[in-house]
């Protein structure tokens, strides 16, 4: 594939003519999907998708596409050029872009993730075999992820990463279920019987009669996955310097009135965790790390090509949202949490948050899958689905207990446009108050 | 429809192998996207998209395969992979393959177009997004102003091994408007000029969306809801706009109702329903008021077509009448699993990815009555415009709502602007506090451009038109720390 990719490059650099220089930007994947209900395959199928997408620049001005490509040069060129034609027809009607950047000296790289996944069948056998007995919901994902950069002055990048994320549910009626992962670069059947085996020691909670709270304050436990969906909300906007410059950050409050979380809270962009490629579709090379908040206090902010030459900065992005966050840990061993919650929420997922007023960072959104109610750090029950309306001020700020020392490294489940490779690795948050309203 | 799909099509069925039923849906999209940001000509984006996928059933096993390379060799590959997968799955499959919808049907549509993109230059629509962008930036505390305009050409072709022989063409227009003000910590954003309200069609669709006229409208409220009091708390009447109403059925009527999220496929990812397949025919989902139809003919409204993906020809029917629940949002697949009619809705976002049930043009019936006439029916309430955040639990039941802009209502008056609006409620009871629905002449169409659900994921647009609605005893509140 690498092969092709750089190989079409040249095919077009050659058809350039003088003054222009062309971008290309090359993203594909061979992807497995087996989605599963009630531990039978409802849809399984293969996705073999290529794409490119072009910028073409002359004299500050320029027009981006993008085509699926077949594979073959005989098929592909004549589409190409065709949208390289209808391109350079677009660029001479707009005006000089102010903001136009792109790397003009970037260095070459080549970055191949190991991995070891297994067969379709194997897959398959291992998870029907893991989950009998079970009603198993989700779905097996699994294959290589290609990135490419080239330009017309000779720069070539190629990344390539092959993983396997298995995503799934286990019900006990309803919305009762206990909710698993098993995601990463090398597969390991006794690891799936592992998770298997915990999610049906959570699911004898589950099957527990259910408790309903009433609104109000409680003490909670928020597990890797639930924090997660708290600093993705965040990041939707909260690091990016386009949305900081422009007042839209959910975080203005830090950068306006100086507002601090917990010093605990420490993040980063995470770049050489090495599952993202890295590189930009303009042909930056990414920095390793990115303080992002430290010491409770925000720092330094997502620089994508664009912000970079409109605000002066230097670009250490691809896109100005995390693909590769970092908290960092704190001192709460993972086996002293229930003790450390004593009576209140273990939430192991949330779902669905959204802003209440995203100007004081308060957001909403719903408990998911099993919840428990815990008492004198027992659980008791799985807790009927709650509503919280809080502010991570207050989450991450002022009733933030501890973080805990051991952490999860997440992998994407996202498949939207294609199989993803961002991540996120983070620790559990206990938490004095978090206050739920319906 | 592009002759290139055809050849691809006849070619394929004609080295097919002998399986027991195989279907091929070849999809073809160009997607321009032009946008004025800050009174800068972003640069212009073409997206060109072509892709096949094939489904193969054989000896009871079902599988898929999705390329882009339509090559003989590259089809013929995708091919043997979907026999692979459905040998390989056929021991383990949930559904007998037996009940699965093996089209055979033939026909056409084609979305009507008054005024084509193309018939306009790219200098006069830059030039358009230039005009509309000035006009948002109306004062310094606009920080950031946007305007855009995207054109999506979709052509579909459905054929199968038994004889389905379908042809769409889809005309799709998603323009919008937003200014961003800004006072210290606090901003806030209004969008207008159709943003959110995809329609199909051509440049015509422009002027009733307000495009070219919207923009110091949208820039002077946003400026407005800097200096304005926050919403007020409690219990009251809630006046919720098309423009609000369009979230409030897609997230508390259209998914509730998806026949594949009551199968438990969803259960993973977008979710369960609190509707169960019992309640079809009896339930009252809201009150006598409340009537919802599926109309994927609703011409210029998002999500109209002829046929849906597994090839079942569309047809306007009502999923709640007077209140009661009727029939789920479920497609022939669907259907067949659960014993129950639904509707032509078995949607893929794109050539990638399987069809699964989805809402299309998902609309509430007018009723009797103006805005002026709703308003009056209100002692104290508060009318939301415009949504803005969105949040609701797994089984579609415990929901908050926000919107861009709030205004008082007091003895059956109009009265302030109030900022951050947000209500929540739980969707069972909802609805049955529907006490008011506009007339026909409020009824405006807004649509979902980003409607994700599925594994693997999917992102589609669907259609939601309403007139403005009334409910009683809504918890109502706005922001604040």
């Amino acid at each position: 594939m690498q092969d092709y990719f750089f190989a079409l490059a040249d095919a077009l650099q050659a058809q350039l003519r003088g003054g222009e220089t062309l971008l290309l930007s090359f993203d594909g994947e061979d992807s497995n999907f087996i989605r599963f209900n009630r531990a039978r395959v409802r849809q399984a199928g293969s996705v073999t998708r290529r794409s490119l997408a072009l910028d073409l620049i002359a004299a500050d001005r320029h027009a981006a596409g993008r085509a699926q490509l077949a594979g073959s040069l005989d098929q592909d060129l004549p589409q190409l050029m065709n949208l390289l034609e209808g391109l350079r027809r677009q660029r001479a009607h707009v005006p000089a872009d102010p903001y136009l950047n792109f790397a003009t000296d970037g260095a070459p790289s080549e970055t191949r993730v190991e991995s070891k996944l297994p067969g379709r069948a194997a897959a398959l056998e291992a998870i029907v075999g893991a989950s009998e007995g079970l009603d198993l919901v989700g779905i097996w994902a699994a294959g290589a992820v290609y990135t490419g950069f080239a330009n017309s002055l000779g720069q070539r990048n190629w990344h390539a990463c092959e993983s396997f994320n298995f995503d799934w549910s286990c019900f006990h009626a309803k919305d009762k279920a206990v909710k698993s992962d098993y995601a990463g670069l090398r597969w390991d059947p006794v690891e799936l019987q592992t998770r298997m085996q915990d999610a049906r020691a959570d699911l004898e909670i589950v099957r527990r009669p259910p408790k309903t709270i009433e609104p109000g304050r409680y003490r909670v436990y928020l597990a890797p996955r639930a924090l997660q969906e708290v600093l993705d909300m965040m990041a939707w906007g909260g690091f990016g310097l386009k949305s900081q410059r422009t007042g839209q950050s959910p975080l203005i409050r830090m950068q306006t009135e100086g507002l601090r979380l917990d010093p605990a809270v420490d993040l980063s962009e995470h770049h050489d965790r090495g599952l993202e490629p890295p590189f930009t579709s303009e042909g930056f090379a990414k920095p390793e790390r990115i303080r992002l908040v430290a010491d409770g206090a925000l720092r330094d902010s997502l620089v994508d090509a664009r912000s970079a030459r409109e605000y002066d900065e230097r670009v250490n992005a691809a896109g100005e949202c995390p693909a590769s966050l970092d908290m960092a840990p704190g001192s709460l061993a993972v086996g002293d949490v229930l003790d450390a919650l004593d009576t209140g929420l273990y939430i192991n997922n949330l779902w669905y948050l959204n802003f209440s007023d995203r100007n004081q960072a308060r957001i909403t959104g719903m408990t998911r899958f099993a919840c428990f109610w815990v008492e004198g750090g027992k659980p008791q029950a799985p807790v009927n689905v709650m509503r919280f309306d809080d502010s991570i001020y207050r989450m991450l700020g002022e009733n933030l207990l501890g973080l805990t020392r051991e952490r999860e490294l997440l992998l994407d489940r996202g498949t939207y446009g294609g199989r993803s490779n961002q991540s996120v690795e983070l620790p559990g948050a206990l938490i004095a108050g978090l206050t739920f309203t319906l | 429809m592009e002759p290139h799909l055809q050849q691809t099509a006849r070619r394929f069925a004609e080295q097919v192998l002998a399986v027991d039923f195989w279907s091929l849906r070849l999809v073809s999209e160009r997607k321009e996207s032009l946008a004025v940001r800050q009174d800068v000509v972003q640069p212009p984006d073409t997206l060109v998209s072509r892709g096949a996928f094939i489904t193969v059933i054989q000896a009871g096993g079902t599988g898929y395969a999705a390329t882009s390379d339509l090559s003989p060799s590259g089809l013929r590959a995708a091919l043997e992979r979907a026999c692979e997968w459905a040998a390989l799955t056929a021991r383990w499959s949930l559904l007998d393959a037996k009940i699965l919808p093996r089209c055979a049907r033939t026909g056409s549509y084609e979305t009507p177009v008054t005024e084509p993109w193309e018939g306009l230059s790219i200098d006069d629509k830059i030039g358009q997004l230039q005009t509309a962008s000035r006009s948002l930036k109306i004062d310094a505390r606009i920080v950031d102003w946007w305007a855009w305009l995207v054109y999506r050409r979709v052509d579909t072709l459905l054929v199968s091994g038994d004889g389905a022989w379908i042809e769409q063409r889809f005309h799709i227009i998603d323009p919008g408007l937003q200014a961003v003000a800004n006072a210290g910590s606090q901003t806030q954003i209004r969008t207008g000029g159709g943003a959110r309200g995809a329609r199909q069609g051509g440049l015509e669709q422009l002027t009733s969306l307000g495009f070219s006229d919207q923009g110091s409208r949208v820039a002077e409220e946003a400026l407005t809801l800097l200096e304005v009091s926050e919403c007020p708390e409690g219990r009251m009447d809630l006046l919720l706009m098309p423009s609000q109403m369009a979230l409030q059925i897609h997230e508390s009527i259209g998914h509730p109702l998806e026949l594949d999220r009551i199968l438990g496929d969803e259960r993973n990812y977008a979710g369960t329903s609190f509707v169960t397949l019992d309640m079809f025919g009896h339930y009252n989902y809201g009150s006598t008021l409340l009537n919802v139809t599926f109309d994927p003919g609703c011409n210029g409204e998002a999500a109209c077509y002829g046929f849906d993906d597994e090839g079942t020809p569309a047809e306007r029917v009502h999923l709640i009448r007077d209140g009661v629940l009727q029939r789920p949002l479920g497609g022939a697949s669907s259907q067949a699993r659960a014993g129950l009619a639904g509707t032509a809705s078995a949607r893929a976002c794109g050539w990638d990815r399987p069809p699964i049930d989805r809402m299309a043009n998902l609309n509430i019936e007018p009723g009797r009555g103006s805005l002026r006439e709703l308003v009056a029916g209100i002692e104290r309430g508060v009318l939301m415009d415009t949504n803005r955040s969105w949040s609701i639990d797994d089984s579609r039941n415990k929901f908050q709502f926000g919107c861009e802009l709030g205004r008082l209502v007091e003895d059956g008056e109009l009265k302030g602007v109030v900022r951050n609006p947000n209500y929540r409620g739980v969707s069972a009871t909802f609805w049955r506090s529907l006490s008011a629905v506009g007339e026909r002449a409020d009824f405006e169409w807004h649509a979902v451009t980003n409607c994700g659900k599925g594994e693997p994921n999917q992102m589609i647009h669907v259609g939601h038109a309403s007139p403005p609605c009334v409910f009683r005893g809504v918890e109502v509140f706005g922001g604040g720390d």
